[in-house]
């Protein structure tokens, strides 16, 4: 699904090297993990691989289903079934969640030459997938996350995810200020979409979301890398003995 | 300094020699010919307005004095239609001249209505009190030959008096067939104590148009007014609403400007009643670089425990140029006067501008009264965010447009008249209906 090979990206602006040689392989219907420490990288990752302005790559390649992700527009490549969930989910004043998911899907679709989704349709598909993740009818009402408590916010990435049906997500550090409530709610949300068609990549500081969701490989990113792969036992042990030792050994 | 004030006040006479012969003061009857000689007295005495006034620093005169109006070329969509599948009765003029055809019978339960040139037949008439009344007292501190301009010679026009609530709004459709049209229409309305009317105007009056308002609403009574004007590129619009507000009030007055190529749109108020709210908004749609738009304010607090509220947003593109002049006078003993006046625009590229004068003026020591203005781009944020779903550029950025201007739609009461409006931008900017 998605092939990342050799990527170095640096700093639009300084001169700067973020992405230093990142090699990763997301297989389709599986769910992967990167853990790191702060500064490892992980978030510029999922910007460069959406799309946003301010950074340059200068050596390598990124691609879906052999679809040239780094090409292509920003909008052009959610149409093609990438999905970022944001770590920090913007706030839109003015703009109602409704309006801004129907315009999203029906963009998507009329890029892929599929006929718009009708009103009604829609709505009925809307509230019932609002549901599940616990979102009312005042939420979807609301401008985008204006007023959304963390967890709402949270929780309307992937209602959004949901409704958008990506086939490669990816979520930035989504765990980062839940409380353990909302990380089920937010948990139970991602697993039902979890299917043969679709991939993950989980990028995340800690262990505990990943008890939730539960991986098929773990990656650890250090200084603008993949250092280490392994199963859902690596999260454990950097859960227990943290970056350090890992470090260490790629030192 | 005494030259030089000599020598502006010869430019504005000057001015005024020259736009002076093509007018001419239509037949009336005793009152409105005693009005029309009071306004020609004044503006004798003032001239015309030139660039070197203060009061057009921002917005050159020019097109409204001189002498014939610039061509202006018919446009397919003039914006008329925007209050489609609202209940109102409708009257229409066309080019300045009221088209009986296309015009609802002039009969609205709790008000009456007529034409101004058919109640200036008659030697006494209630809107006498009012015609050229107000636009007087509106010269003082602030000269605007202009609205004296129209007082004198403005052809026609409405005459509304509303006794009750009126039964629907009052539609007034611009409409135009002429390219070189130049229009002088003056409406007055008068509010009865408890009574409440609503008036929607769309369109452009004329290629050129001076337009004049004068609204008193007394105690407890209420005026609602919305309009959309000409988004014909070329037309040239130059409105005053003057209105005077007794005890516990309501005046609201929204205007959406979709463009043309110049506009100046003056909003007189004066509270004079205890208790009373004025609220005047402005969405603007500026895209070229010879569109320009002006709206200029002036509330006068004059009253106790009043409170006026002035929300304008403008969306500027390719070179427009927008400007906001609101003034908030506070007299003594105007105490507990709340007023707020808020002025943004949106500037999409570079080459367009937006020119801000807030002014406040308080003689009264217990007051609260704010202001702001602000010149920003599009939130670069957002605008990653809404792609990342999938939304075009062109398209996330007329999102955020729409989203920009709701604010000042807002301040229109009506939900129907406040969707209408909001339709008719979605329209425009290509975006679908809201669920």
């Amino acid at each position: 699904m998605l092939e990342i090979k050799n990527l170095h990206v640096k700093l639009e602006d300084e001169d700067k090297q973020i992405l230093k040689g990142l090699n990763l392989t997301v297989e389709t219907g599986k769910v992967h993990a990167i853990m790191g420490p702060n500064g490892s990288g992980k978030s510029t990752l999922s910007y460069v691989l959406s799309g946003r302005d301010g950074y340059e790559v200068t050596e390598g390649s990124a691609t879906m289903d052999g679809f040239d992700l780094l090409e292509a527009e920003t909008e052009e490549r959610a149409a093609e079934g990438l999905f970022l969930a944001f770590q920090y989910p913007v706030e839109i004043p003015g703009v109602s969640n409704m309006t801004f998911l129907r315009t999203a899907l029906n963009a998507q679709r009329k890029a892929r030459g599929e006929e718009e989704m009708s009103a009604t349709d829609f709505l009925k598909m809307v509230r019932e997938k609002a549901k599940t993740l616990k979102i009312d009818g005042d939420m979807l009402k609301r401008p985008v996350n204006m007023g959304f408590s963390g967890g709402e916010k949270k929780r309307n990435e992937i209602l959004q995810m949901a409704v958008l049906e990506p086939k490669m997500c990816i979520l930035d550090e989504t765990d980062s200020g839940l409380d353990v409530d909302a990380m089920k709610l937010v948990s139970d949300g991602v697993n039902a979409l979890r299917s043969e068609g679709r991939s993950f990549l989980v990028i995340t500081h800690y262990q505990r979301l990943l008890d939730h969701i539960v991986p098929d490989v773990v990656h650890i990113m250090a200084n603008g890398r993949i250092i280490k792969t392994g199963g859902p036992e690596l999260a454990l042990e950097v859960e227990k003995n943290g970056y350090a030792d890992l470090l260490a050994e790629n030192a | 300094m005494a030259i030089k004030r000599a020598q502006l006040k010869q430019q504005k006479q000057d001015a005024l020699a020259a736009r002076q012969p093509a007018l001419s003061m239509p037949e009336g009857g005793e009152w409105i010919t005693a009005a029309r000689k009071d306004a020609a007295g004044r503006l004798d005495a003032m001239g015309l307005p030139i660039r070197r006034d203060e009061y057009w620093k921002y917005t050159r005169p020019d097109a409204f004095t001189s002498a014939e109006p610039v061509a202006a070329a018919l446009a397919e969509d003039a914006g008329t239609q925007v209050f489609e599948g609202v209940d109102v009765l409708t009257v229409v003029f066309r080019d300045g001249a009221f088209d009986a055809d296309a015009s609802d019978a002039l009969a609205l339960d709790g008000v009456e209505i007529s034409r101004l040139a058919d109640a200036a037949q008659a030697d006494i008439h209630w809107a006498k009190d009012i015609y050229g009344a107000l636009e007087t007292a509106g010269q003082d501190p602030v000269e605007r030959p202009l609205a004296a301009l129209n007082t004198a010679y403005a052809t026609d026009g409405l005459v509304i008096r509303a006794t009750g609530a009126a039964a629907k709004p009052i539609h007034v459709v611009y409409e135009r067939s002429s390219d070189t049209s130049d229009v002088v229409l003056h409406h007055v309305i008068k509010v009865e104590e408890g009574a409440s009317v609503t008036l929607l105007e769309t369109g452009a009056a004329g290629a050129r148009a001076n337009t004049v308002t004068e609204v008193t609403v007394a105690d407890t009574a209420a005026f609602h007014h919305v309009r959309s004007q000409g988004r014909d590129q070329e037309r040239q619009l130059l409105t005053h609403m003057f209105a005077r507000l007794g005890s516990e009030s309501t005046f609201k007055s929204f205007t959406l400007t979709p463009n043309g190529k110049m506009t100046r749109n003056e909003c007189i108020l004066e509270l004079t009643g205890d208790d009373a709210i004025a609220h005047v908004a402005g969405a603007l749609m500026a895209d070229g670089k010879d569109v320009h738009q002006d709206d200029t304010i002036f509330i006068t607090h004059d009253a106790v425990n009043c409170e006026s509220r002035q929300v304008f947003k403008k969306v500027l593109s390719n070179g427009a140029t927008g400007v906001f002049q609101g003034k908030i006078l506070v007299k003594q003993g105007a105490q507990k006067t709340d007023g707020y006046q808020i002025s943004q625009s949106l500037l999409l590229d570079e080459d367009s501008q937006f020119l801000a004068k807030p002014e406040l003026e308080i003689y009264a020591d217990d007051v609260a009264c704010s202001h702001g203005s602000t010149s920003g781009a599009i939130d670069e944020d957002a605008l990653y965010y809404l792609r990342a779903r999938g939304v075009p550029k062109r398209k996330a950025q007329d999102l955020m447009v729409l989203a920009f201007l709701a604010e000042a739609v807002d301040e229109i009461e009506s939900e129907e008249l406040r969707e209408a409006i909001l339709r008719r931008i979605r329209a425009w900017l290509d975006l679908e209906d809201d669920l």
